[in-house]
């Protein structure tokens, strides 16, 4: 009736997962009690969960990203504890069962759900604003997307109370991801979660290219577009070229333990090193998504706070699709070990040295921006600086990697633990940081606090570098990653320096934490009035803060990059133009609903109850066949209420 | 606004506005080719009129040339600048799926020479 | 979505540079299904290249050559490539407002599409009641899972097709509707492209 799901799955003797899962238990019925009590679920229905909105959906989905983080934090911060303190005769306080489990949930949840959705949900917000349109190319797909995002990350949280997670890390390989060597659910859970939110952002792909491509304000050239929307451009690409490969490689896996087929196993002629091989086809592309977004992001960020336009526009949009190419053209370099030989070796390799160039070319244009510019120390800025030391020393050990002769030394050690968290860290999450605090004021009216900002962006990188660095050290005296319990003493005082590391970035989370509560509450002081706090050089500040609905009354026309900017050059049209009705879709619960089954669909896969797994799967269908059956389903806002707003918005103060 | 459309719209792959007959026969053609194609991978697979050893690669040329018959003939693919986008496209996905498909054979033979049985 | 009222645009922002501001609806769907179309052939070349990379790993069950029967998967390519002119020129039916002509494409298209998946699902119940199934061996699990992925998406595709067919009875040629038939005519071409790779590599190579 069940499958196999059965009351032995709540990990009742185990006091640790209970204990997190009842604070979350509870932090989440205090939530949901607020909203009833103060009647806020009309609102948030309406608002948010059922919006086609592109600004809401990319709120939305960094708040995913974020509250995510906290998890997969937590999960570092036990790992970082385990090893400073399990050394020796000292056996520290995770079995290896449960710090398999940790270190395979950090990597999944840090990529997949901290990670992506931070990037895309920065992209979903400013993309449509920058190009001048009103929102991307398939609006309720978008919704579809996020919420299927957000069931993936269900999953792999009810995977915390209800089971046990995956123990094969973040890849999965086979063949301990095969049946015969992981029986249990956990396998299941990374894939299935995986899978289900894999849709989710290949549509998001399907969109963001399209809306890149064929939905641009009249006069926006490829060659005018905003930095961001090239490289968002560009990660979309990737999105759309890699991800399918995950979802066929996952899907065999899953194709060999619930039917019993031979892709990867160690009889019947199964190929596991096909599986490492097409993982990381798809896993270089993957880091490659997340850290172009980021790119695109200091860009913007360089050029504001440095008050001139980016340096060499034309060489940062060909250096973009460089690297979008080159990137899927290195991926063996992540298995230089499994034994193809020096041919094979020292192709990627040279490849693997030669996506350093584009990446090169554009450090020094963002040095070049901010050299001779009259720069604005704000916290945006400051991640800039940050990332351009910390993604340029991250991306030289990448280098140093690229080399197969020194890899076959450090592969999977810990130096290529300290490699990967630099330029992830340096760039992703430096980015996002920096992205959400330069676009926070734009999403909601006002600016975040610059005191606690900067005190975050201090204890990040400090606690970086000091969780980071002894790993490089411990790397090269022989330490390998995933270690639940460390035999050699002289390792520990680099260990826990390495905690310490961690503790401080913690500290600069709960400091953005703090910003965010004291910048709520003192936002009065601060509110943007005029749209354009930081005298930006982009479409997106020509809006209010926030934007209306429906982003311009009228598109912009475009004659330049830098559009914003030239528009404040020349100052802004002092006539009203003539307002027009605008369509824009509507609501659509069809997101959230499709989602929902989903969950249930994914819950009952992972623990064989075939008859809810079906029923799921024709809910879906339905609801696919009934929302394609109906009609209505824009709206339109009449000319005399844009007026209305439009002339609201310019009576508070913009510039003339 | 239709005319506007059309003069600054890209055109989409599949069957456009305003059409003439021609199309009729832009399918039947396309047809055509393709049964020709079809029955010559067909007859090169299973006789030898093709030098034995080039057969893999005569298919792969033909299936080739039956692609493009599809993607011109039946999605009207074309190389106007109107096309551009669907041509970059089409190109990248080519790129793609040729550096997955081609790149997998290559490193596959490789690691499994490399992780043959030693004869003992 | 709402086009800005352009009054000029001069020419050379039109073409190919991408200056004419956001495109129509239609083709805005148009190439957002051709993106989702090229995603869907990378997910088949994953596919393809587990399939080229272990077809020799038979585990000492059946080869290609001792189980592909030619003269039925030259029946289904050209059952699957007619199913496609049908498709195409119920197109043409579509634009020109057509219906009649619309429905007896329709039929061809559907019927076809159906003759071609009778004649695999009969292929793979025959394999697997012979016990050459997809866990006899790499060989045949990554066969079954190439060829029964293009049969899945068929079968998919046919399901969509009878609602496309239904919505254009009750509704007529409606711009979404048309849209909508558009997207499916691309989806139906391209499985008949990936269909060419799959009896080339698959049945014509493996027969050999």
């Amino acid at each position: 009736m069940l499958g196999r799901l059965s009351w032995a799955a709540i990990p009742l003797d185990q006091p640790l997962p209970l204990y997190a899962m009842g604070v979350v238990g509870i932090v989440i019925l205090v939530v949901l009690g607020i909203v009833t009590v103060k009647g806020w679920w009309p609102y948030l229905w309406r608002e948010w969960i059922t919006s086609v909105d592109h600004k809401r959906i990319g709120v939305m989905y960094v708040i995913l990203g974020l509250v995510m983080l906290l998890r997969g934090y937590s999960d570092a911060i036990m790992m970082r504890t385990q090893q400073a303190i399990a050394v020796g005769d000292a056996q520290g306080y995770l079995p290896p069962d449960h710090y398999d489990q940790i270190f395979s949930a950090h990597g999944t949840i840090m990529i997949f759900f901290v990670a992506m959705p931070l990037v895309i949900g920065l992209m979903n917000f400013v993309v449509p604003l920058q190009l001048g349109v009103r929102d991307v190319a398939f609006p309720t797909l978008n919704s579809v997307s996020f919420w299927l995002t957000a069931t993936g990350s269900l999953l792999i949280n009810v995977s915390l109370v209800i089971g046990s997670f995956s123990r094969a890390s973040w890849w999965g390989y086979p063949p301990l991801s095969e049946l015969a060597f992981s029986p249990d659910e956990g396998v299941d859970y990374y894939l299935w979660s995986l899978q289900i939110s894999g849709i989710g952002t290949l549509l998001t792909g399907v969109n963001f290219v399209t809306t890149i491509l064929k939905l641009r304000a009249p006069g926006m050239l490829y060659f005018r577009m905003p930095v961001f929307c090239w490289t968002a451009l560009a990660a979309n690409m990737l999105i759309v070229a890699a991800f399918p490969v995950l979802t066929a490689t996952f899907a065999m896996l899953l194709l060999d333990r619930y039917l019993g087929m031979h892709f990867f196993t160690n009889e019947a002629g199964g190929n596991q090193m096909m599986y490492a091989n097409l993982f990381w086809a798809w896993g270089h592309p993957e880091v490659y998504i997340l850290v172009l977004p980021a790119f695109g992001v200091f860009s913007e960020v360089a050029a504001t706070f440095s008050g001139k336009g980016l340096f060499s526009y034309r060489s940062m949009v060909w250096a973009t699709l460089g690297i979008c190419i080159l990137s899927f053209m290195v991926w063996l370099h992540h298995f230089f070990t499994m034994g193809a030989g020096a041919d094979v070796n020292s192709v990627f390799g040279i490849m693997s040295s030669i996506i350093a160039v584009p990446t090169g070319a554009k450090v020094f244009n963002w040095l070049f921006t901010v050299f001779g510019g009259r720069i604005v120390f704000t916290t945006p800025i400051l991640f800039l600086i940050g990332f351009m030391i910390t993604f340029v020393l991250g991306g030289l050990t990448g280098v140093l990697l690229a080399v197969p002769p020194v890899d076959f030394v450090l592969h999977n050690s810990a130096f290529l633990v300290a490699h990967f968290h630099h330029v992830i860290i340096g760039g992703v999450v430096f980015g996002a940081l920096a992205g959400i605090n330069y676009w926070f004021p734009k999403a909601f009216g006002f600016t975040l606090d610059e005191g606690w900002g900067k005190a975050s962006f201090w204890c990040w990188l400090i606690g970086f570098y000091l969780a980071f660095m002894p790993l490089y050290v411990l790397g090269l005296m022989g330490m390998t990653r995933r270690l639940q319990h460390i035999s050699d003493p002289s390792w520990q005082p680099l260990l826990l320096v390495a905690e310490a590391g961690a503790i401080v970035i913690f500290l600069g989370i709960l400091c953005q934490i703090v910003q965010l509560y004291v910048s709520i509450r003192t936002r009065e002081s601060r509110r943007d009035l005029t749209g354009d706090p930081w005298n930006a050089r982009t479409l997106e500040w020509a809006t209010s803060s926030p934007p209306p609905a429906y982003n311009f009354a009228v598109l912009p026309s475009v004659e330049t990059i830098d559009a914003f900017w030239e528009m404040k050059r020349k100052g802004l049209a002092a006539a009203e133009p003539a307002y027009q009705a605008i369509e824009m879709p509507r609501n659509s619960p069809i997101g959230i609903v499709i989602a929902f089954f989903a969950f249930f669909v994914g819950f009952s896969l992972i623990w064989q109850i075939w008859w809810i797994v079906i029923l799921g799967l024709l809910a879906i269908a339905i609801t696919i066949l009934v929302f394609g059956w109906s009609e209505d389903r824009e709206r339109e806002i009449p000319a005399s209420q844009i007026a209305r707003m439009e002339r609201a918005r310019l009576g508070l103060g913009r510039p003339a | 606004m239709q005319s506007v459309d059309r003069l600054l719209d890209d055109r989409t792959p599949g069957v456009e506005h305003e059409e003439s007959t021609a199309n009729v026969l832009s399918y039947t053609t396309g047809l055509g080719l393709a049964v020709l194609l079809t029955v010559a991978s067909f007859v090169v697979a299973q006789t030898n009129l093709l030098w034995p050893p080039g057969i893999p690669v005569g298919l792969i040329v033909l299936a080739f040339a039956q692609i493009g018959v599809h993607l011109v003939f039946f999605l009207h693919l074309g190389s106007g600048p109107d096309h551009t986008n669907n041509i970059l496209a089409l190109a990248f996905g080519v790129l793609i799926v040729f550096l997955v498909i081609v790149g997998s054979i290559w490193i596959i033979a490789n690691l499994n020479w490399n992780m043959m049985e030693m004869p003992h | 979505m709402t086009i800005a009222t352009v009054d000029f645009v001069p020419t050379e922002l039109a073409r190919g540079r991408g200056g004419g501001g956001p495109a129509p609806t239609r083709t805005v769907v148009a190439y957002g299904f051709w993106i989702f179309l090229l995603s869907d052939f990378v997910l088949f070349s994953g596919l393809f290249a587990a399939y080229a990379v272990l077809s020799d790993n038979t585990a000492g069950g059946p080869t290609g050559a001792e189980l592909f029967n030619l003269r039925s998967v030259f029946i289904e390519t050209m059952c699957l490539l007619f199913s496609s002119y049908a498709c195409g020129l119920g197109a043409l039916s579509a634009e020109r407002r057509r219906l009649g002509h619309f429905y007896i494409s329709a039929v061809f298209t559907f019927g076809l599409g159906a003759a071609f998946l009778c004649i695999e699902i009969s292929e793979f119940a025959g394999m697997v009641s012979k016990g050459d199934g997809p866990s006899r061996s790499a060989f045949l699990s990554a066969f079954f899972t190439l060829v029964g992925t293009h049969g899945a998406h068929v079968t998919a595709g046919l399901i969509w097709f009878i609602y496309m067919v239904a919505q254009v009875a009750a509704k007529g040629f409606r711009p979404h509707v048309l849209r909508r038939h558009l997207c499916f005519s691309l989806f139906w071409h391209a499985l008949d492209i990936v269909w060419v790779g799959v009896f080339t590599l698959v049945y014509l190579m493996g027969a050999r």
